[in-house]
């Protein structure tokens, strides 16, 4: 049998190291009785030489190091042991080598819950980063008087297990501007001038109380609603063995008993039958404050009632609307079918990807988009929503019937010369019908009042083509278009 | 009127904030304090620092900035046709407060909301200039969130997301229809655009790629969520749930949060008697759960009434009402028909997933990777298990919902 007796300060950082050499060393697991207590973190300080193990570095040690077990671990395995390490369990050391034997044999798979050892080591490891995850929870600083230009704070903490050294850093990386001490009942942790250190506790008288526990406890009482009382939520959250160093834990029965009472008194006070005149005053003034002013034109005018338009479903699950933009002088009328996501989401026609292809088309075609208007049949985004993304879904023929009071409307005030018509639903909203349109693209028909029609496809067709080859020549064929509408209007000149 | 100290102020200005629900503090930038040049850190899983005896977290320093206001929602306890006491923050308070709360360890850091003085753009401003005095002045890097103000100008939005790690702002009604009845001042459509103009400007934030192949937003890193509020109209739940759908899909909001209407001090005459069941609020989340994360749609969630079952969580009721599609074998079943199990979770889905390379996933094993077995148990196949003929009998149901009690004899 060996002894290991492994420090109090820098235990876990003691026992890898042991273990290392012990398997080096081929010692079974069931010949070692591990222990802590006893020598300090100190004898560490000297490089290893000082090491309680019980294998000096003898050219026996290396002897034994070639029949022994070389130990090769998953990175992850590595991490959860040494945090299982940290359990208060008396048999922690002995498992945690013990498996880390089987481990590196191949007699046990590193996630494998069903193997005994691996099982409990994970769940250990769970334990102690939820007392670790508490402790980040549940320290409360007072502060103390400092040495120096850094303010200093003092706390003391009950951990359920081993866990100042592992937990602590996280407060080092928190509070990098300030001096602190955590006291715990077996060890303590000091941070001093950005240096974080380790020792054992020898005083264990809880610092003095501050000023600000008391606001605290104001905030803590205020922001409890008591007409959703669930003290047993509470208490799985923040066990009671956690409540003798909290501040606010002493409110804790006085909020639970008063609540009934206060809930019944809510209910008893009945709506004021009146509203006190202030309110009536103020909402008023509010009123005036939040109304827009009108717009001074006509186009101006029409955007509006479009922003606020609710006579179909679709608007109401999208952003807003989606008005035209352009020129109420325009020659040239663009119209899509609807706006999409990026149109949905910054309210302007066309600035999408499909938009970004129109630009470039209508560039290359020697069209001068900015001297356009351009529009959309309909008026708001249709969509399903799949997880994070909108899927667009074509308006039905209700919906572009409907929205066209709004198209006709534009056409109206703009009074184009010409109307270039992309994609099957602007055909049907401006000729009445949207059938076909592959046949009829690159055709001049008429608008119900008269106006010519230039048929074409809709960029975001183009955009959703496979076969790079067909894609490039629809890409000329729109450009194409888009070139001829650009001679008609000099035409029309 | 009497100074108020700051203990009177505190006390009134996060009792009239406690009906937001939110206080999650997880996520965003990576930030500490290491260099000894400021105080706090974030990013990671947020910390819960107490929890209060209605159970709920406290992570943030949750208050209002001011509860004057100028707007008159109908289930607000700071509309302006309430009776409560008033009080209003200083800037210096409240970045005090946080700081001073932040050193002890008490808080991840701020919430600010505030009711509406003067206008929108004026709260705005003030609120703006807290985030900015904790992140320049006090060089604070814990975490803020911010709750934007309906109709607030873009200019102050944008500047709020360069200090804040969070942006919410709260739909409040599940339909455009009961927002404009219960708060006549607020525009659903004006609320809508401003969550588009943050998920814009997240967008346009991303540049340079990290190393992992995740852009990540520096604007308002951790996200934008928002709350609406259950039970003061009759919405259905269904209908409540597809709202978020939308929200999630059309804003990429982090969360939506789902608030049982509470009864307040002073309520309004628009206002139902009666709050509804807090296990209502429950099954909400449960069922936004299903929906984000377990490939559920809305329309497979809650029976032909729309509404969800109470005694049963929404996912055992899916299982209960479509038997023909169990038992399901765990051996050999895809993701997405593990992911529908009843006690099924995703980590252990994943640990089912992973263990069915070593070999044969027996019944024993499915406890120690974190399944239910008492929920589970009737709807699978595993080594050495079958359910025979648990899934057929018509008690099923009763296994999950709660007994039911006899009546009291008086």
């Amino acid at each position: 049998m060996r002894q290991v007796v492994l420090p109090r300060v820098g235990t876990v950082a003691a026992w890898r190291r042991e273990a290392r050499a012990l398997a080096a060393a081929g010692v079974p697991a069931e010949e070692v009785i591990w222990s802590v207590g006893g020598a300090s973190g100190d004898l560490f300080a000297a490089g290893g030489e000082g090491r309680t193990g019980a294998l000096p570095r003898t050219p026996e040690y290396f002897r034994q190091e070639e029949a022994g077990t070389r130990l090769r671990l998953p990175k992850a395995a590595v991490d959860t042991i040494e945090s299982a390490m940290c359990h208060s369990d008396r048999e922690r050391f002995a498992r945690g080598y013990r498996l880390v034997l089987r481990l590196s044999r191949g007699e046990a798979v590193w996630g494998d819950r069903a193997d005994a050892d691996v099982g409990c080591v994970l769940r250990q490891a769970k334990a102690v980063g939820r007392d670790i995850h508490k402790m980040h929870a549940f320290v409360r600083f007072r502060e103390v008087e400092g040495t120096g230009a850094r303010r200093a704070f003092a706390a003391w903490f009950e951990p359920e297990h081993n866990c100042v050294e592992r937990g602590t850093p996280f407060f080092a990386k928190r509070f990098g501007d300030m001096d602190w001490v955590i006291a715990t009942p077996g060890v303590t942790a000091r941070f001093v001038e950005g240096r974080l250190s380790f020792e054992e506790t020898g005083d264990v008288a809880r610092p003095p109380e501050d000023a600000t526990e008391e606001l605290w406890r104001t905030y803590y009482a205020s922001i409890f609603n008591p007409a959703r009382l669930m003290v047993k939520a509470m208490c799985a959250e923040m066990p009671k063995k956690y409540w003798k160093n909290l501040p606010e834990a002493e409110l804790i029965p006085g909020l639970v008993a008063g609540a009934e009472a206060r809930v019944r008194q809510m209910a008893e006070t009945a709506p004021a039958a009146v509203p006190h005149g202030r309110a009536e005053k103020v909402r008023e003034r509010t009123r005036a404050l939040l109304a827009e002013a009108e717009p001074d034109d006509a186009l101006g005018r029409l955007h509006r009632e479009i922003g606020a338009c609710a006579r179909c479903g679709i608007c109401p699950k999208a952003t807003a609307p989606v008005p035209g933009e352009g020129p109420v002088s325009a020659e040239l009328m663009i119209v899509g079918e609807q706006p999409g996501d990026h149109e949905d989401l910054s309210g302007r026609p066309f600035v999408g990807p499909s938009g970004r292809l129109l630009d470039e088309s209508a560039e290359a075609a020697g069209l001068d988009r900015g001297a356009a208007y351009v529009t959309n049949a309909v008026k708001g985004f249709k969509y399903a929503p799949r997880g994070k993304r909108r899927i667009h879904s074509k308006p039905d023929a209700g919906e572009v019937e409907r929205c066209r009071w709004w198209l006709d409307l534009e056409r109206e005030l703009v009074a184009p010369k010409l109307i270039l018509s992309m994609g099957a639903t602007a055909a049907e909203a401006l000729t009445g019908t949207g059938k076909g349109i592959l046949k009829r693209r690159g055709r001049i028909e008429e608008a119900e009042d008269g106006t010519p029609v230039l048929l074409t496809m809709h960029p975001s067709y183009l955009l959703r083509i496979p076969d790079a080859g067909r894609a490039e020549a629809e890409r000329a064929a729109f450009r194409e278009d888009l070139g001829a509408a650009a001679r008609l209007l000099q035409g029309m000149a | 009127m009497v100074k108020r100290t700051l203990t009177d102020k505190l006390a009134i200005l996060s009792d009239a904030a406690k009906y937001d629900a939110s206080c999650a503090s997880s996520g965003g930038e990576k930030r500490d304090s290491r260099d000894g040049k400021g105080m706090g850190s974030s990013g990671g899983s947020g910390i819960c620092h107490a929890y209060a005896p209605d159970g709920r977290c406290i992570s943030l320093l949750k208050i209002l900035m001011t509860n004057f206001c100028i707007y008159d929602c109908a289930y607000c306890i700071n509309r302006a046709s309430s009776r409560v006491e008033r009080a209003r923050f200083s800037v210096e308070e409240v970045v005090s407060l946080t700081v001073e709360f932040y050193r002890r360890n008490y808080i991840e850091g701020l919430f600010l909301s505030s009711g509406i003085i003067r206008s929108p753009d004026d709260t705005m401003a003030d609120m703006v200039r807290i985030a900015r005095n904790l992140r320049q002045e006090e060089n604070f890097r814990g975490y803020i969130h911010l709750k934007t103000i309906p109709s607030a100008s873009q200019e102050l939005i944008d500047e709020a997301g360069k200090w804040a790690d969070r942006l919410s702002i709260n739909v409040e009604m599940p339909t455009e229809k009961s927002l404009t009845e219960f708060a006549p001042e607020k525009s659903a459509k004006n609320i809508r655009q401003s969550m588009a103009g943050v998920r814009m400007r997240r967008e346009e934030s991303r540049s340079g790629p990290s190393f992992r192949g995740k852009r990540p937003a520096r604007f308002a890193p951790a996200g934008q969520s928002t709350q609406v509020i259950v039970g003061a109209d009759g919405a259905s739940d269904r209908t409540i749930l597809t709202q978020s759908a939308g929200l999630y899909a059309s804003y990429g909001l982090s969360r939506v949060y789902y608030s049982a209407f509470s009864p307040i001090p002073d309520p309004a005459k628009a206002l139902p008697l009666k709050p509804p069941p807090l296990v209502r609020e429950h099954r909400l989340y449960q069922a936004d759960w299903l929906l984000r994360f377990y490939g559920f749609g809305v329309e497979e969630i809650g029976g032909g009434s729309g509404m969800l079952d109470l005694e049963v969580d929404p996912k055992t009721a899916w299982a209960l009402e479509h038997r023909e599609r169990f038992p399901v074998d765990v051996n050999r079943a895809s993701r997405e028909e593990l992911l529908r199990v009843p006690g099924f979770g995703t980590k252990t889905v994943g640990r089912i997933l992973a263990a069915r390379r070593r070999g044969l996933v027996r019944y024993e094993h499915l406890k120690a990777m974190g399944a239910v077995m008492k929920n589970a148990q009737a709807f699978i196949v595993a080594g050495g298990w079958s359910p025979r003929g648990m899934l057929e009998a018509d008690a099923l149901r009763a296994r999950f919902a709660p007994q039911p009690q006899q009546m009291a004899l008086f």
